[in-house]
């Protein structure tokens, strides 16, 4: 009789359910996973290095490109990176308008992974759904920064630009509707028993496992450990805001289903408390060496014309030293750690993308798993392989 | 002369529900795609004719001239032979399906019965095709030379030949009540009204087997063998042009025989729900229903998300495989204690 | 006229498939790819159900396809695919014995059937269970094997119990 022999499956890079560029090898027995390696690079694209050869305002659009689902977070890291750098503090109601930004960009990032996932799963009607809430989203984005998926909303010292007239009563009327939305999610999928038997107990990563291998966000919480780095190390008036940390407790796919869904609750309401509170004032810091002068003065000040023109043509030249600063993207800790040298430019730029250290636990994950259950591992830790490659 | 008449009037039978089958599977897609769409909050095909209406002929137009590639690695012959097999398979099927009552030639005393042939056997005849036509989905999966293939087939072979049992045993129920394997007998006892349709006496047996027809027919929650999220269509990854066409075209007339034989057995047939709407003829009785069923499998799929293969299998073997066993057993003593 | 045209209907049929089997088989044992054997095997069993129905044995037939052609052929080709074929097809299965065996059990079969085409008839009384009455209804079938062969029936069943667990043990073992 032959002896058993593994079977070697290559899914990925061009695979429907590998979210991208993700390329995966499996040894399987059967149909059951006996290793797992994940090969990444496909998406490669050296923004670390760019950065390098670009000053520090023109790199904010690169950021929108790491995890383009969640453009506003990312934008947020890295600017509150270089402010930190800069020692700069920003006006109130540019920190509150970043929130805003960024819960709406994390619902919508959550979205586009409950629809993805699903869909892995076998459920396509609620990728649909999904981005028809998306969409919403997107058309606020649009009205308030003018891109939709690459906002680049954020600058160094505050936001672009202060919210379109009317933005505000579009962004209430979809917070309001959207807890029925997310009633019509749940309804299809959280107590359906096909969902439950393709997520209870699959994919489990335990606590410690998941504190080893530095997994974070809604990934980690689902193991069961209550870290965000919004409520750890508040930024941007976070503090100011009320909201829960939801945990799960076997670090399941469900678990992790599950913390997703009530993250995307409190995300809506943290969004409705900054419409409710958004303080009034100016939307950049009061600092000459960040903020542009307003036009006018450009236009009837000399010196307001050549400070526009410094900032513009040569960019802010932070002092020399380190830093690193953090925020709790869509997919996790989000940091960025930049090393300045005194010029215009970044000497290092290292990015820490939460996706790809989430990556790094899923051979452990799926091992021993079927291969349907890497389908819906890999959907439930929610990768972007544009962080991940970067 | 008696055999010559036979002869032509099967051969015209045999070409009108070919010809109508095929229409009903490119009308099929189409209706698919739409109900779907507009499940979805989209619009599905609508650029084709009014209402998308020509959407199966441009799509089946496309497929005849797409190029026709055939992998180096792959069994040629196996690869060529297996989605024929699964389309005369699933056409072959609908043989036995009484689709309506019988009718006089117009001018003459000569009795057409609307089917194509009415045999002793008919229900394990549809049980022997359906067992062929298997061999199309798991040939075709292996020949392709494909590993993803090749475990879509592997799926496939064991999803269908467990589910072939349970679907086998739920209908037990019904042959223990009608005492026939002759579809038309099987129809003929149920006239007279829905109150008298076997569904009303096997309910259970009828859930049963619209699940086990789920798997049978491979689609969601039991799609297995094409999972596309996880192995990329399986089992025709490697399928293009006419050839993937046909098995497309064979899953959809499965699709639409299995509806058709689960109305035969349970929904009355061409049986009129309520006798004073008798006047309407059978054929139309029997396309109804047949769309509610149908309507059902797309609806369904628009709802559930999919199982997983392991679990497929243990649900067939361990509840389903019981649950018909124990409807066979409560009908024979209910028919015993009766007499 | 028509009668005679059934008549010679029936023998190109019987002509047809006969041949058609008879090549069929003989590619079953010479293909070297196993599952082309599987599928020769199909065709076999396939015109041998045609030949029974022209024996009037409708019920014979679809049990022929359901039982063999569907299932158990369906079964070794699912064992097939699990096996990596070309590691097999260059280790030629060179055991000698097997084939000794083999040519002897084929020679006392087929002794077995001529003889059977040979022998006269067995006399003796004719049964309520005339093949006649058997061919056209299943209704008969059941009931022969539910009240004078119920012995033989059971005996079979439990036989064919005693294999699925013994193949249950047998796969158990390996892991």
């Amino acid at each position: 009789m032959a002896e058993t022999r593994l079977m070697t499956i290559n899914m990925g890079p061009q695979h429907p359910a590998t979210h991208g560029v993700l390329r995966l090898v499996l040894e399987l027995d059967g149909e059951i996973i006996v290793k797992a390696t994940p090969h990444i690079g496909h998406l490669h694209r050296g923004v670390e290095k760019l950065a390098e050869a670009r000053t520090y305002h023109q790199i904010i659009p690169l950021t929108d490109r790491l995890d383009y689902t969640n453009a506003m977070g990312n934008n947020l890291a890295y600017v509150l990176a270089v402010e930190k750098l800069l020692g700069i503090e920003v006006p109130k109601r540019a920190q509150y308008l970043r929130v805003m930004m960024a819960e709406l960009q994390r619902l919508a990032a959550h979205l586009i992974w409950l629809g993805t996932h699903a869909l892995d799963i076998g459920a396509m009607t609620l990728l649909f759904y999904n981005f028809r809430e998306r969409e919403e989203i997107l058309r606020i984005f649009e009205e308030v920064a003018g891109g939709r998926l690459t906002p680049t909303y954020l600058r160094i010292g505050g936001v672009a630009k202060d919210l379109p007239e009317g933005i505000e009563g579009k962004i209430r009327s979809f917070v309001n509707a959207f807890p029925d939305h997310m009633k019509e999610y749940e309804t299809l999928l959280t107590k359906n028993v096909i969902w439950l038997k393709r997520t209870k107990g699959v994919g489990i990563i335990s606590k410690e496992d998941a504190i080893n291998w530095g997994v974070t966000g809604p990934t980690l919480r689902g193991s069961g450990v209550k870290w965000d780095v919004r409520k750890a190390f508040p930024y941007s008036s976070y503090d100011e805001f009320e909201f829960d940390i939801p945990t799960g407790s076997t670090g399941d796919v469900y678990d992790r289903y599950y913390v997703r869904l009530r993250e995307m609750e409190w995300s809506n309401s943290i969004v409705r408390q900054a419409l409710d509170r958004l303080p009034k004032g100016p939307i950049m810091a009061d600092d000459p060496k960040v903020a542009l002068p307003p036009k006018e003065m450009v236009l009837t000040d000399i010196a307001s014309l050549i400070r526009h023109f410094k900032i513009v043509s040569e960019g802010i030249t932070p002092p020399r030293g380190e830093v690193y600063a953090s925020v709790e993207a869509s997919k996790g800790e989000l940091g960025f750690y930049i090393v300045s040298d005194g010029s215009n430019r970044p000497l290092r730029m290292r990015i820490r993308p939460p996706s790809f250290l989430n990556l790094s636990a899923l051979p452990k994950m799926i091992e021993g798993g079927l291969i349907a259950d890497v389908i819906s591992a890999i959907g439930s830790i929610d990768i972007v392989l544009g962080e991940i490659d970067r | 002369m008696q055999v010559f008449y036979f002869l032509i009037e099967t051969i015209i039978k045999c070409v009108v529900v070919f010809a109508c089958l095929m229409l009903s599977v490119a009308y099929l897609t189409w209706l698919e795609r739409k109900v779907l769409g507009h499940i979805q909050i989209r619009f599905g095909p609508n650029r084709c004719g009014p209402f998308g209406l020509l959407q199966p002929f441009s799509d089946g137009i496309k497929a005849f001239f797409k190029e026709d590639l055939i992998p180096g690695s792959a069994d040629k012959p196996v690869f060529v032979l297996a989605p024929m097999i699964a389309i005369i398979s699933a056409i072959s099927m609908f043989a036995v399906i009484p689709f309506g009552n019988q009718f006089t030639l117009p001018g003459t005393d000569y009795v057409v019965k609307l089917r194509i042939a009415d045999i002793d056997i008919g229900l394990l005849y549809v049980f022997g095709i359906a067992s062929l036509g298997e061999f199309g989905i798991v040939l075709g999966g292996w020949a392709s030379g494909n590993k993803y293939g090749l475990t879509g087939s592997l799926r496939a072979a064991a999803q269908m030949i467990s589910y072939e049992v349970a679907l086998g045993l739920s209908i037990v129920g019904v042959i223990l009540l009608s005492q026939s394997l002759r579809l038309t007998e099987i129809v003929a006892l149920q006239a007279g009204g829905f109150w008298h349709w076997n569904i009303i006496y096997q309910p259970a047996a009828f859930v049963f087997f619209i699940v086990c027809a789920l798997a049978e027919i491979n689609r969601t929650p039991f799609d297995m063998p094409e999972a596309e999220s996880e192995l990329a269509c399986g089992f025709n990854i490697e399928y293009s042009s006419m050839k993937f066409a046909l098995f497309f075209m064979a899953e959809y007339a499965h699709m639409i025989t299995v509806a058709s034989i689960a109305v035969t057995l349970f929904l009355g047939g061409w049986q009129a729900p309520l006798p004073f709407l008798e006047f309407i003829p059978g054929v139309f009785w029997f396309g109804a229903k047949v769309f509610i069923l149908i309507f059902f499998f797309i609806w369904q799929r628009g709802t559930f998300p999919r199982l997983r293969y392991d679990q497929i299998m243990k649900f067939g073997w361990k509840v389903l495989f019981e649950l018909t066993l124990i409807n066979i057993l409560i009908t024979a003593f209910v028919m015993l204690l009766k007499g | 006229m028509a009668e005679n045209f059934g008549i010679l209907f029936q023998w190109l049929i019987f002509l047809g498939m006969a041949f058609v089997s008879i090549v069929a088989s003989l590619l079953v044992i010479t293909r070297k790819n196993p599952i082309h054997s599987a599928l020769f095997m199909v065709l076999t069993l396939l015109c041998v159900a045609v030949l029974y129905i022209l024996l009037y044995s409708p019920f014979i037939a679809i049990i022929q396809v359901v039982v063999y052609a569907g299932a158990i052929v369906m079964l070794i080709v699912f064992i097939i695919m699990l096996l990596d074929l070309e590691v097999e097809l260059r280790s030629k299965m060179k055991v000698v014995y097997s084939k000794i065996v083999g040519v002897f059990l084929a020679l006392l079969f087929l002794f077995g059937l001529l003889y059977s085409v040979v022998a006269k008839p067995p006399t003796g009384e004719i049964g309520s269970l005339t093949p006649d009455r058997m061919a056209n209804n299943v209704k008969t079938v059941g009931e022969s094997l539910f009240t004078d062969y119920v012995f033989p029936f059971e005996i079979s069943a439990i036989l064919l119990t005693v294999a699925i667990i013994g193949a249950v043990i047998l796969s158990k073992k390996r892991t």
